[in-house]
């Protein structure tokens, strides 16, 4: 099952890859991994992506939360939460086409950020689904190029992660 | 806590002048405050300021090694030994590499160390320099925690934290990268830290009250309880709450090859050691009980075989360990307790002297039949009728018989003579066995004894060993020498890498493979090269004189070489893959 694991890190060299370290020694899958500073540029969030059944889960989140520099983490499958992924695609945009892209870009209420003659890159915000759903919709062969943050998530609500 | 900054540091514990010191300075100071009386090391480039400021102090008694494995493996088995932190300095680069065994060792068995390591200058990290290699790269995965100091004025804060770290919770190795420009370069030292919190950092010590109300409801309930120890009950020093418990309760107790000591394997509520060569009575027990209450212990593959047949048997299982990630790893739990070992257990006695709650006595008594059954199997019984050989197993039993009751160590390295050594030594106390359990690293025994004949120099230390194992760290005979630890080394050699042939025997159809040593050195010469005394013991009748007479050699180092059976397996005996119960008894079995 997928779950999505957000945890706030002390933002020092070298965290980053004890956690990534944790999941390739273990065995773990990182499907994504998105990380940032926040707005205390001491700490990092980060929001990974992973599946696996709930035993596999639990040790995941335990196994988190003994690395040293972690400071909380937490499952945010477990409750309600809104997802996020950023996606760019750059199309090719000639003759007909360009029209055909402008519409498929509204449809999905993605925004083009950068045109040239020749193509157009399409800035796409939404849950996984979504971008993969917009992906699907156009014609394959026209996309030049994709690149997406992986998920990005935060509590509904009163759910709040912080230190 | 004030979260806005990533830790607190207390004021320091020496008030006083501050002054300009050097990282080296600045470090050998934080050594002297953590109380550090012992390093063992071998210098290099890197580390050369270091061992300048070592030099002029006479606090902390540096021991040069011959190896930096046997650095570590010593500094780990003074860890073990005392409870200590233990501590090594090598320096960057082969120093560093050399030694990733010992703290992966460290690691497996959760010894709380701290390891100095020498690194290159902070400016020339990253080109590819003498003796450079990413040291906190190489060892993040075999250590608690690791740091690279790259600015001197965080040096006494970063050496608090490891020293915090690789002690409290569940306890582990912690390396401190120290770059050469940042051992030179001086700051103000403001004194060593006294104390010092981290907010991503606070392991629990407590047990929750409730999870324990409910495990003691449960244990009292049982009809055929077991308590399951582990090396956690020694780490947590919890050997005499166990012992209270346990008397309290009058349940049947084991221990692990990492636990051994923790309760006295005399008394007769011990079953002796469960797993892979482990007794009828221990693993029948395992997995024939109702309650199992684990202490300080893992469900380690060694232990518990395999995990499907295992679950077979229904049985409620309390588990207490002061890592959440160790509880229900391998087998799903009850009622888990996190907390450190010897505080749950203390709360649980308290409460049971408190309350009215009684173990069901009248269903024990069936229980302890059933056990006793087990136990007249004698599953540990061997051909003690022959003596035109000398069975490894006899050797130990005789190192018992002669030693029981009196101030010893006893270190082995890993295979055959180990597994005889925790089988046949009865120990009594903890802290008295000490081996590599998770690792298995061979060439422990050498360096693990000499670490703990230093800090205790009137204790009676023997290394347990094979000459497979002993020569992997032989080299540290000459150490012993030079610092004058005089251990006593049992060489049971059967010219075979015995484990290796063992399964080749079983599991392998006996194909050999290269588990013969041919060309083995002339030990007893090897231990006169060396300085000590050397002896060779080919007839059963010799081998009671020899120890006696070894013994009697106080000051020196005596290596005694025991020819034994060749042939000897380790019995009883659990497969990989096989069941707890599914064992081999002897070599009628095979």
């Amino acid at each position: 099952m997928k779950h999505i694991i957000s945890l706030m890190l002390e933002n020092e060299p070298g965290a980053l890859s004890r956690v990534v370290g944790l999941f390739s020694a273990r065995g773990y899958n990182i499907e994504s991994l998105n990380v940032a500073p926040t707005e205390d540029p001491s700490l990092s969030r980060m929001t990974i992506q992973t599946h696996g059944s709930d035993d596999v889960i639990e040790q995941i989140t335990k196994h988190l939360n003994r690395l040293i520099e972690v400071v909380k983490v937490v499952d945010l499958t477990e409750g309600a939460y809104t997802e996020r992924e950023l996606m760019m695609v750059k199309v090719r945009a000639v003759g007909k086409e360009r029209e055909e892209m402008k519409r498929m870009a509204d449809i999905f209420r993605g925004r083009i950020i950068d045109v040239t003659e020749k193509s157009y890159t399409i800035e796409l915000t939404g849950d996984q689904g979504k971008n993969d759903a917009f992906l699907e919709a156009i014609d394959r062969t026209a996309i030049l190029e994709t690149v997406r943050t992986g998920a990005c998530g935060i509590g509904r609500g009163e759910r709040i992660l912080r230190v | 806590m004030d979260t806005s900054k990533p830790e607190t540091i207390s004021a320091p514990a020496s008030s006083g002048h501050t002054q300009e010191l050097t990282g080296a300075e600045i470090l050998v100071k934080g050594l002297q405050a953590e109380n550090v009386k012992y390093i063992w090391g071998y210098p290099g480039g890197s580390v050369l300021y270091i061992y300048d400021a070592l030099y002029q102090q006479d606090t902390i008694q540096h021991v040069l090694v011959r190896h930096e494995q046997a650095a570590v493996h010593a500094a780990d088995g003074y860890a073990r030994a005392t409870g200590d932190v233990g501590v090594a300095l090598v320096t960057s680069g082969p120093g560093v590499t050399n030694a990733v065994t010992g703290i992966a060792t460290a690691y497996m068995d959760s010894i709380p160390m701290v390891v100095i390591t020498g690194q290159v200058p902070t400016h020339a990290i990253g080109l590819d320099a003498f003796q450079e290699c990413d040291t906190v790269g190489i060892t993040r995965p075999i250590v608690k925690h690791n740091f690279l100091v790259k600015d001197v004025r965080d040096l006494a804060v970063t050496l608090k934290k490891a020293f915090h770290i690789a002690r409290s919770g569940r306890p582990g190795p912690v390396v401190v990268d120290i770059p050469k420009d940042v051992s030179f370069k001086k700051t103000v030292f403001e004194g060593y830290p006294a104390d010092v919190q981290m907010r991503s950092y606070n392991p629990v010590r407590k047990g929750h009250g409730g999870q324990i109300r409910k495990a003691l409801q449960m244990l009292m309930a049982a009809k055929r309880p077991y308590i399951y120890t582990g090396g956690g009950v020694l780490l947590s020093d919890a050997s005499q709450e166990l012992r209270t418990l346990v008397d309290m309760l009058g349940y049947p107790c084991t221990s692990t090859l990492m636990g051994l000591g923790a309760y006295p394997a005399s008394d007769p509520k011990f079953l002796g050691m469960p797993g892979m060569h482990g007794r009828i009575e221990a693993n029948n027990a395992m997995q024939h009980c109702d309650v199992l209450l684990a202490v300080g212990a893992r469900f380690d593959d060694r232990v518990i075989g395999n995990p499907k047949h295992f679950a077979q048997n229904e049985r409620k299982i309390i588990h207490i360990d002061i890592d959440p990630s160790s509880i229900s790893k391998r087998v799903k739990v009850d009622i888990p307790i996190v907390g450190d070992v010897k505080d749950v257990l203390l709360e649980m006695i308290q409460m049971i002297k408190e309350s009215s709650m009684k173990p069901d006595t009248s269903a024990l008594g069936g229980w302890w039949e059933t056990i006793e059954g087990w136990r007249k199997r004698d599953c540990l019984k061997y051909d003690r009728a022959n003596t035109s050989v000398i069975k490894p197993q006899y050797v130990v039993e005789t190192l018992h018989a002669m030693t029981k009751g009196t101030d010893t160590y006893i270190t082995s390295d890993v295979g055959q003579h180990q597994m005889w050594a925790a089988q046949y030594y009865g120990f009594d106390e903890p802290r008295r066995w000490i081996n590599s359990g998770g690792l298995g690293t061979m060439g422990v025994g050498i360096p693990y004894a000499m670490g703990i004949k230093l800090a205790k120099p009137d204790s009676e230390v023997f290394c347990v060993t094979g000459e497979g194992s002993v020569q992997m760290c032989i080299q540290e005979l000459s150490t012993c020498l030079q610092y004058n630890t005089p251990i006593k080394i049992l060489a049971l050699n059967n010219r075979y890498l015995g484990m290796v042939r063992q399964w080749q025997e079983i599991e392998y159809s006996g194909r050999y493979s290269h588990s013969y040593m041919d060309a083995l050195p002339n030990f007893v010469k090897l231990a006169e090269a060396y300085g000590h005394v050397g002896m060779l013991i080919e007839r059963h009748e010799d081998v009671e004189p020899a120890l006696r007479e070894a013994r009697k050699l106080k000051d020196r180092t005596v290596f005694l070489d025991f020819r034994t059976d060749p042939t000897e397996n380790v019995f009883p005996m659990v497969q990989a893959g096989k069941g707890l119960t599914e064992m081999l008894l002897g070599s009628e079995d095979l």
